[in-house]
C-alpha cells in the first residue's frame, strides 16, 4: 500500500476528505450556501463545484431550515448529503428540521429508511467576529436521541471523521474548530482510522486528566506543557466525540490520574462537562481525589469580540482550574 | 394621493369562465361536477372516465368515510388515544391520490387516510401511532408514502429534496406535498416553495384548505386566496373544488404531468372543508357555527358522486348494495386489528435510535433490562 501522507491544514484536510467522497461515492452531494463558486466562507469547499458539478456541489438558497429539509428528502431518495451551515449561530432556522426530522425519522420509520445526512458546522469563538459567528451549540445536539455528534482537533481527524460521518447511516452534526482552520498537522489518506466516536489520548500523565475536543485540545496541550515546567504531569484526551462519549476513555484515564477538569468553550451550564462530571463521579466515586471541575463558557451571550479572551477558557483559565483540583489533597 | 399598483389594474381573468362557479368576492375554482351532480366542462382542465373508474372513485371514497368514521369511533371507545378526521376531505383526497402513479412519492401530513388508501397502505397500519404502539408503523418505500408528518409543514420540504433527488436521477417521477390552510403559514413551507422554484423540482403543492386550522379560520393565515400565493415564487398555482373528485383528479394529474416532463412545480389548492373536528380532543362548537357546516353538508363530495351515477345510470342497486357490504367487513377488520394489536415490547423503545448503533442507548438498554429482570427474580 502506498502511504499517502502530507501535511494540510483542517481546511484543506476537510476539503480533500469531501473531495475523496465526492469521488468515490456518487451519491454524494455537497451543499449549502456559498459553497459553490466561492468555495464557501471559509474556502472549505474550494474547487468542488468546478470538478464535480452544480448538480452535485450545490449553491442553496438562503434558508437553513430548507438547505436541512430538503437534504432530508435527498437522503430519503439515497443520496448522502453533506450540508454546511455557515456558521455555528446560523443553524438555529434548522434545528427544527434537525431535532424534529432528522434526529426521530429512522427511529419513526421503525428502521425501515436510513437519513445519512452530515451537517458541517464551523464552531466557536476566538476569531474577532461579529455576534453569532463564536458560538459552541454542541450541547443542544447532543442532548437529542437519534444525532451524533463529533468534533475533532487536527487535520488527520477532521478528514477521516468526515469520512466516516458521511459513511454512517445516521445522521451526524460535525462540528469544525474555526479556529484551527489554518492549524497544519500530518494526514495519511491511506491509514486505516480507528473508530469515529472513541477518545485518544494525545498526551500521557499521572496527577490530573484534562478532555476536551475541537478547538481546546490544542489550549489544553499547551496548559499541560506549562504545568509540566511546574513538575506537573497531566494527562489529554481528545474525546473527539461528544455523542456518544467515550466514557470508558474518560474512566480509564480518572482511574489512573484521580482528578478530571474538563474544558470546552461552550457554557459550563448544561454543557458536556456537566454530562462528563455526573458519569464520571458514578464510575469513578472512590478513585476521585478531587471534584470534576468544568472550564468554560459564562452563563451569558457570547460577547462582543474585544471581550472574548475573558469569556472562552484559556491557558490561563484552564491551569487555574487545575491548580483548584490539585489543592484537593486526601 | 394616487396609487399606481399593476395588481389593481390587471383584469380578473375568472369573469368569463365555464364550469366556474364563485361567490362575490372568491375567486373561481375547478369545477367538473357541480354539487347536484352535473357534469360541467373547463377549458383548461379535462377528464374522461369509464363507468368502471367512475365507480372505483365513488367506492373509494365510501370505503374511506367508513374506515375513518371507525377510527372516530374506535377513539371514543378508547382503543385510540386520538384520532384525525378527514371527513368532507375524501374527494380532495381521493382525487389526488388517484391521480399519482406508482413510482410517484407521496408526502402527507396526519389527515391524509384517503390518500394512503389509493397508496396502497392498509388502512390499520395508520392506527398504530393513533393507538399509541409506534410512531407510524410502515415501510414509506413499500408503496412510495411518506410516515405521517405531525408538525406542520415540515414535510414540505421533504417532498421538496426527494423531488430534487428525482431530478438528479433523471426519472420521470413526480413528488406529492400534501399540507393544508395553516401550513401555509410556515416558513418550511415559504422555503419548499423557494427550493422548488429555484431547482425546478418536479412536486405538485397539494394544499387542503379545509377552511380550519383548528380553531382558526384562513382569513387568520392569509389575505390572498392561497393559490395565489404560487405566483411569487415563480410557478402557477389553481385552485380547485376540493369536494369534486373529478376536478381534483384532472388539475392533480395536469400538475404531475407539468412535473415529470420538466416543467417544474405547481400549487393546487383544494377548497374543501374539515367537517368534522380538527381531532376527536377538538371541540369545533367553541369557534364555529353550525350553519357554515350545513352549508357544506350540501356540497358533499359522496352526494354528488352518487347523484352523478345514479342519473347517468352508471352504478345499479347491487354496486351500492356490495359496497354497503364491503364497508361493513373493512369497518369490523379495522375494528377486530386494533383490538388485538399488542403493545409493543418495552425494550422497544430503545431500538432504532441509531441505524449505526449508539454506546449510550446499549448503556440505557442493558440497565433498563436489568432493572425490569429484578422484579421477575423477586416475585420468585
Amino acid at each position: 500500500m502506498t502511504m499517502s501522507t502530507e501535511k494540510l491544514t483542517i481546511a484543506k484536510a476537510i476539503n480533500a476528505s469531501l473531495r475523496t467522497a465526492l469521488e468515490t461515492d456518487p451519491k454524494v452531494l455537497v451543499m449549502g450556501e456559498d459553497v459553490g463558486k466561492l468555495g464557501g466562507v471559509f474556502r472549505v469547499t474550494d474547487g468542488l463545484q468546478k470538478d464535480f458539478g452544480e448538480d452535485r456541489v450545490i449553491d442553496t438558497p438562503l434558508a437553513e431550515s430548507g438547505i436541512v429539509g430538503t437534504a432530508i428528502g435527498l437522503a430519503l431518495r439515497g443520496y448522502r448529503p453533506v450540508v454546511e451551515i455557515q456558521f455555528d449561530g446560523f443553524v438555529f432556522p434548522a434545528y427544527d428540521q434537525i431535532v424534529t426530522q432528522l434526529a426521530k425519522m429512522h427511529a419513526r420509520a421503525l428502521g425501515k429508511i436510513k437519513l445519512p445526512v452530515v451537517i458541517r458546522i464551523p464552531y466557536g469563538g476566538a476569531i474577532g467576529a461579529v455576534e453569532h459567528h463564536s458560538e459552541s451549540p454542541e450541547s443542544l445536539f447532543a442532548h437529542v436521541a437519534g444525532l451524533k455528534v463529533v468534533s475533532p482537533s487536527n487535520a488527520a481527524d477532521a478528514y477521516w471523521m468526515l469520512q466516516q460521518a458521511i459513511q454512517s447511516d445516521d445522521p451526524v452534526i460535525y462540528f469544525e474548530p474555526k479556529r484551527r482552520y489554518h492549524d497544519r498537522s500530518e494526514v495519511d489518506t491511506t491509514a486505516i482510522p480507528g473508530p469515529l466516536h472513541a477518545a485518544r489520548t494525545v498526551r500521557e500523565g499521572t496527577d490530573l486528566t484534562l478532555a476536551a475536543y475541537g478547538p481546546m485540545v490544542k489550549t489544553c496541550l499547551e496548559a499541560a506543557a506549562a504545568a509540566a515546567e511546574e513538575g506537573k504531569s497531566l494527562e489529554v484526551l481528545d474525546l473527539r466525540s461528544i455523542s456518544p462519549i467515550d466514557f470508558d476513555a474518560v474512566q480509564k484515564s480518572v482511574e489512573k490520574t484521580g482528578r478530571l477538569v474538563v474544558v470546552h468553550e461552550a457554557p459550563v451550564f448544561f454543557g458536556s462537562g456537566a454530562e462528563i462530571a455526573a458519569r464520571i463521579t458514578e464510575r469513578c466515586f472512590y478513585h476521585l481525589e478531587a471534584p470534576v471541575l468544568r472550564v468554560g463558557g459564562y452563563h451569558a451571550p457570547y460577547p462582543p469580540s474585544r471581550l472574548e479572551d475573558e469569556y472562552l477558557p484559556g491557558l490561563d483559565r484552564v491551569l487555574d482550574s487545575v491548580d483548584r483540583a490539585l489543592a484537593y489533597q486526601g | 394621493m394616487t396609487v399606481d399598483s399593476t395588481a389593481a389594474r390587471k383584469p380578473r381573468r375568472s369573469s368569463k369562465r365555464a364550469g366556474a362557479k364563485k361567490a362575490a368576492g372568491e375567486p373561481e375554482l375547478v369545477q367538473l361536477l357541480t354539487p347536484e351532480g352535473e357534469r360541467v366542462e373547463h377549458p383548461d382542465y379535462s377528464i374522461d372516465l369509464s363507468p368502471e373508474e367512475l365507480r372505483g372513485l365513488y367506492r373509494d371514497m365510501v370505503l374511506t368515510r367508513r374506515f375513518d368514521g371507525e377510527a372516530t369511533t374506535l377513539q371514543r371507545q378508547g382503543e385510540l388515544g386520538l384520532w384525525a378526521s378527514l371527513l368532507g376531505q375524501e374527494a380532495a383526497q381521493i382525487g389526488s391520490g388517484r391521480a399519482t402513479r406508482d413510482d410517484d412519492y407521496v408526502f402527507p401530513t396526519y389527515r391524509e387516510h384517503g390518500v394512503a388508501w389509493c397508496r396502497g397502505v392498509d388502512p390499520t397500519n395508520l392506527l398504530g401511532m393513533f393507538r399509541g404502539v409506534n410512531h407510524g408503523g410502515w415501510d414509506p418505500n413499500e408503496n412510495n408514502f411518506h410516515l405521517y408528518t405531525i408538525v406542520i409543514g415540515s414535510q414540505a420540504l421533504h417532498a421538496t429534496g426527494y423531488a430534487m433527488g428525482v431530478a438528479k436521477d433523471g426519472a420521470d417521477s413526480a413528488v406529492v406535498a400534501y399540507f393544508g390552510d395553516g401550513a401555509s403559514s410556515q416558513g418550511d413551507v415559504a422555503e419548499a416553495f423557494t427550493f422548488a422554484a429555484v431547482y425546478n423540482a418536479p412536486v405538485v403543492f397539494f394544499c387542503q384548505n379545509n377552511q380550519w386550522a383548528i380553531s382558526e379560520p384562513t382569513e387568520r393565515q392569509t389575505r390572498v386566496p392561497l393559490y395565489q400565493r404560487a405566483q411569487g415564487y415563480g410557478f402557477p398555482g389553481v385552485r380547485v373544488d376540493g369536494n369534486d373528485v373529478l376536478a381534483v383528479l384532472a388539475v392533480t394529474k395536469a400538475a404531475l404531468d407539468r412535473a415529470r416532463t420538466g416543467q417544474g412545480p405547481m400549487l393546487v389548492e383544494a377548497f374543501t372543508y374539515r367537517m368534522g373536528a380538527h381531532t376527536t380532543s377538538d371541540d369545533p362548537t367553541r369557534y364555529r357555527r353550525d350553519e357554515e357546516r350545513e352549508l357544506w353538508e350540501a356540497k358533499d363530495p359522496i352526494l354528488r358522486l352518487r347523484a352523478y351515477l345514479e342519473k347517468q345510470g352508471l352504478a345499479d342497486e347491487a354496486f351500492f348494495a356490495g359496497l354497503e357490504t364491503e364497508s361493513d367487513a373493512l369497518a369490523k377488520r379495522v375494528r377486530e386489528t386494533v383490538r388485538s394489536m399488542p403493545d409493543p415490547d418495552h425494550l422497544a423503545m430503545f431500538e432504532h435510535t441509531y441505524a449505526d448503533g449508539h454506546t449510550l442507548v446499549d448503556e440505557e438498554r442493558a440497565q433498563f433490562a436489568a432493572y425490569q429482570a429484578s422484579f421477575a427474580e423477586e416475585s420468585k
